[in-house]
């Protein structure tokens, strides 16, 4: 098997180091005291200035948490987390809020634009002039927010989109109401220890009937060393209002694991559309496997109006560790659900990833569609749930679950769970495992294109049917990451 | 998740215990083996939902009590209940609650090269095959198999020798007989030398009413270039409990099909391990189950592809009528030396009951690169469209249902290649829709 050989060479070869997001800025920031007690969480809150509820909602989260113990069931395998020996708190050290664009450390804005976002007003408005779409950003830089853009005409449009921390103290109410209730505060021990300790993360509510006039982006960057990031997102579209959001990340090479225990929460109300992108691009570690980002992550969206459609894209092609099942409750009648992944796994990385579809209203629907590649000595798992509840009649979900193996050795897995308990759900379910078709990569080679460009055109061809599901402004930015985290093994 | 929970000891867990603390001394293999499986049972006990292999069958909640071990059946009701696959022509061999009863069997005028005999008279006897018998392990705990290794006294041990084909089917009739609740336990341990051909069938029946507890397990050791064909038809009372375990050892260029009946027990459980240790080996390992009242039935399937170029394919139906449940887990496993493999895997529920439930869980874990392999899952209603093109017709609706479940199951059940046995289980299953009304 010739081809064979060439690829685990090539994977071989991959020197991971090379890592191009891994820089690391050097700017003053103010931590909370190592290690995690009732007082780092009173710490939090203060710094936050949040109000009393908000206080005890953390405490309760924390007490729980204390009770809990780490899951295992994930076939995934890293050192034990020391929780104690990290900070859980870091802010950028600034005099005043940050007003405008001005105020902002010119470092940050380096990394930015080393990012390539267009965080400047002024880019995103020659993309007006030029006609592309607007993008409105409200960067998370370690863990404070530290520019929001656009706000003006979202406010326009009644749309609020604003750090969380700003948004408990602006619309305690909606946030209070929302907060908790799609994964609540004893859901894991992932989510419970964000919920005590989230610095801060994006929050979003579109009014009844609105549609949000432009897509909405956020970046998350782990930047301090030795910083877990719990960031909490909360999303809400209202009764025929939709929104689509954009989720990108990157992180500079660090040695130590960093721990990324993030929270999102979608909730639809009837007839409310919420489309959630994500690409993630964390420091996966080294060609050993040391460094690296362990992300857990607990996504999960409520359909909880008739009519309402929760669909969620990921490009997964970072991290040491991914665990992450981003799921959707399918409360209101003839509600949807949608599922796109691409998760991609080289050197060590480990991915156990997947989703929940969960059908309780009547004639919902879901559709998954995971395309998983395992290259080097990765480990890439697919691990879902679809369920029909007793009352879930006319339930209806198709599952089609794709793996492709590049080289002998890495794992590619499958664990689909598919209960249903009504006689009126229809569900299938497909999944393959394959290498490269030699016959593909022949054909290709025939008509003139060499093995590498063969193997990226045959790979491009697997995860078109996810890639086609992301918005415009990232599916150039998907495509390149695609091509840089497979970078040696596909070219 | 969270809290590591260890709850007390179930009703049915002490007197299991109680019923393994009076093992008989020994000191020879079997013994150890005995008493090792006591012990990891009294260290384990039942699983439970958050033993992920008994996920959707709880034993701990679903065995309430152990029931006694089941004394000497009397030999003519043995005989009287024993009625399945009486039409088909085989060598039939009667066990009674759990043991042989060597009046209801045909022993004499065995093939050439065919050996049979009891685990009892092989144990009394020394016999040296007793070696062989639990050499195949699941590579986990597994409760049913545990409780069947320290328990079971006898069985039937067969042995074929290498290049000689059997053509009558053997035929071991499982029979539960008596009217008080009690658990029986049978071992049985099948070589195929290497070359040879068997067909090898079993049944399991017993009375509706009573509560038994049926837990049967079976070697099955297949020599290269073997060809072994397996039936098993589970038609226990309503309300018995049926364990079963199935372990295959695969060699070289061999071939087996083995094909699981379902259609009787108020909970029954099939565990079919296989182990492909020879390479270019081509298994087959299908099933059905047809359900109705408030059965459960659970076929969980573990192949594990340790050598390169076999092909293993696996078909499950399962028709679900009231409000049955249907559990299928089959994993499918392609170690990294196993380059070549070809594997496919298909469960499909039709689910006729509005309160039925169907749980679905394909696994696949693949450690090569150069495979080909996949699985499915379907689960629904019967397709509206091929109703209405029957009744369209003049077909009635309980009628056209019924021709559409037969040809649901009849995919499955065509595997089998011995055609009166094929004709036997198609009968069984037009029996069953026919009770259906």
């Amino acid at each position: 098997m010739p081809a064979v050989q060439e690829t685990v060479d090539q994977v071989r070869s991959i020197d991971v180091d090379q890592y191009k997001y891994g820089f690391f800025t050097e700017i003053e920031s103010e931590k909370a005291p190592k290690g995690l007690s009732e007082d780092t969480v009173r710490f939090i809150s203060a710094k936050k200035e949040e109000p009393e509820w908000m206080l005890e909602w953390r405490l309760e989260a924390f007490r729980r948490w204390q009770t809990m113990r780490e899951p295992d069931w994930a076939r995934v395998s890293y050192p034990p987390i020391a929780y104690q020996e990290l900070y859980y708190y870091s802010a950028p050290k600034r005099k005043e809020g940050p007003k405008s664009i001005d105020d902002i450390d010119p470092e940050i804005l380096a990394t930015y634009e080393k990012l390539g976002i267009p965080l400047r007003e002024r880019d995103a408005l020659l993309g007006i002039e030029s006609g592309g779409a607007k993008v409105a950003v409200d960067a998370v830089f370690d863990s404070v927010s530290v520019a929001t853009t656009f706000k003006e005409e979202l406010a326009k449009a009644g749309v609020i989109f604003m750090p969380i921390s700003e948004a408990i103290r602006e619309y305690p109410e909606l946030v209070r109401k929302y907060l908790g209730s799609v994964v609540p505060v004893t859901d894991n021990f992932f989510a419970t220890l964000n919920s005590a300790v989230f610095s801060d993360g994006s929050f979003v509510y579109v009014p009844k009937g609105v549609r949000c006039p432009m897509e909405l982006s956020t970046y998350f960057r782990i930047n301090e060393r030795n910083t877990g990031q719990f960031e909490r997102t909360l999303i809400i579209a209202d009764e025929g209002a939709y929104v689509s959001y954009l989720e990108g990340c990157t992180a500079p090479m660090r040695d130590e694991n960093q721990l990324h225990a993030a929270v999102v929460e979608l909730v639809a109300l009837a007839d409310a559309e919420i489309k959630y992108s994500t690409v993630q691009n964390w420091y996966p570690g080294d060609k050993d496997g040391k460094g690296g980002i362990f992300n857990f992550v607990t996504k999960r969206g409520d359909c909880r109006g008739d009519r309402s459609k929760i669909s969620w894209t990921q490009v997964e092609t970072g991290s040491a560790i991914t665990w992450k099942y981003p799921s959707c409750i399918l409360r209101g009648d003839n509600s949807q659900g949608e599922f796109y992944s691409i998760a991609i796994s080289n050197g060590r990385q480990q991915v156990d990833s997947g989703t929940k579809m969960i059908h309780l209203g009547k004639n919902t629907s879901s559709r998954i569609i995971s395309k998983g590649i395992a290259a080097g000595h990765s480990d890439n798992t697919y691990r879902g749930l679809v369920s029909a509840h007793r009352k879930a009649t006319g339930a209806r979900n198709f599952t089609n679950c794709d793996s492709l193996l590049i080289g002998d050795k890495c794992g590619a897995h499958t664990v689909p769970y598919i209960e249903s308990k009504n006689s009126s759900a229809q569900f299938e379910h497909e999944a393959t495992t394959s290498k490269i078709s030699d016959d593909q990569l022949f054909y290709c080679r025939q008509r003139g294109l060499d093995p590498e460009e063969a193997t990226a055109l045959i790979v491009n061809g697997f995860v078109k049917d996810v890639l086609q599901q992301l918005p415009m402004e990232f599916a150039v930015e998907a495509q390149k990451l695609i091509a840089v985290s497979l970078e040696g093994s596909v070219g | 998740m969270n809290a590591e929970i260890r709850p007390i000891r179930t009703p049915a867990e002490q007197a299991l215990i109680a019923e393994l603390g009076g093992l008989p001394a020994g000191t020879d293999r079997l013994a150890d083996l005995r008493r090792a499986a006591a012990r990891s049972f009294e260290e384990n006990g039942l699983p439970h939902r958050r033993v992920e292999e008994w996920k959707y069958t709880d034993l701990r909640t679903l065995m309430r009590e152990a029931t006694p071990v089941a004394g000497t059946a009397a030999v003519a009701e043995a005989d009287a209940r024993a009625r399945l696959l009486r039409e088909v022509e085989a060598r039939r061999i009667v066990v009674a609650n759990g043991a042989v009863v060597p009046e209801l069997s045909d022993l004499a005028g065995l093939e050439e090269g065919l050996t049979v005999t009891t685990l009892a008279a092989a144990i009394a006897s020394g016999d040296e095959v007793l070696s062989r018998v639990g050499g195949i392990l699941p590579g986990r705990y597994d409760a049913a198999l545990a409780l069947n290794t320290a328990l079971a006294r006898d069985g039937v041990v067969l042995t074929v020798a290498p290049g000689v084909t059997i053509e009558r089917p053997i035929h071991v009739a499982h029979v539960f007989a008596g009217d008080a609740a009690a658990a029986s336990y049978a071992r049985s341990l099948v070589v195929v030398g290497a070359g040879a051909k068997l067909t090898y069938v079993e049944s399991f029946e017993g009375p509706e009413a009573v509560a038994y507890q049926a837990n049967a397990a079976t070697e099955f050791v297949v020599g290269d270039e073997a060809h072994l064909d397996v039936v098993r038809l589970q038609e226990d009372g309503a309300s018995a409990f049926h364990l079963a375990t199935l372990l295959f050892d695969v060699g070289r260029e061999a071939q087996v099909h083995a094909f699981t009946f379902g259609l009787g027990a108020g909970v029954a459980r099939t565990s079919l391990y296989a182990t492909l240790s020879g390479e270019s080996s081509q298994v087959g390992f299908n099933g059905a189950s047809l359900l109705k009242g408030r059965q459960h039935a659970d076929s969980t399937l573990f192949v594990d592809h340790q050598v390169p170029g076999c092909e293993s394919r696996e078909l499950f139906k399962t028709v679900l009528d009231d409000s049955a449940r249907g559990v299928f887990q089959g994993k499918i496993v392609v170690r990294q030396a196993a380059q070549k493999t070809d594997g496919r895997m298909m469960s499909r529920a039709l689910v006729l009951g509005e309160d039925a439930e169907m749980d679905n869980k394909p696994e696949l874990e693949i450690f090569a690169d150069d495979v080909q392999c996949g699985h499915g899952a379907t689960c629904g209603d019967i397709d509206e469209e091929l109703l209405f093109y029957l009744r369209a017709r003049g077909i009635p609706l309980k009628e056209a249902q019924s021709l559409l479940v037969q040809a649901f199951v009849g995919e499955a059940v065509e595997t089998v290649e011995h055609e009166g046995l094929r004709e036997a289980l198609v009968e069984r299953a037009e029996a069953w829709l026919k009770a259906r009304g």
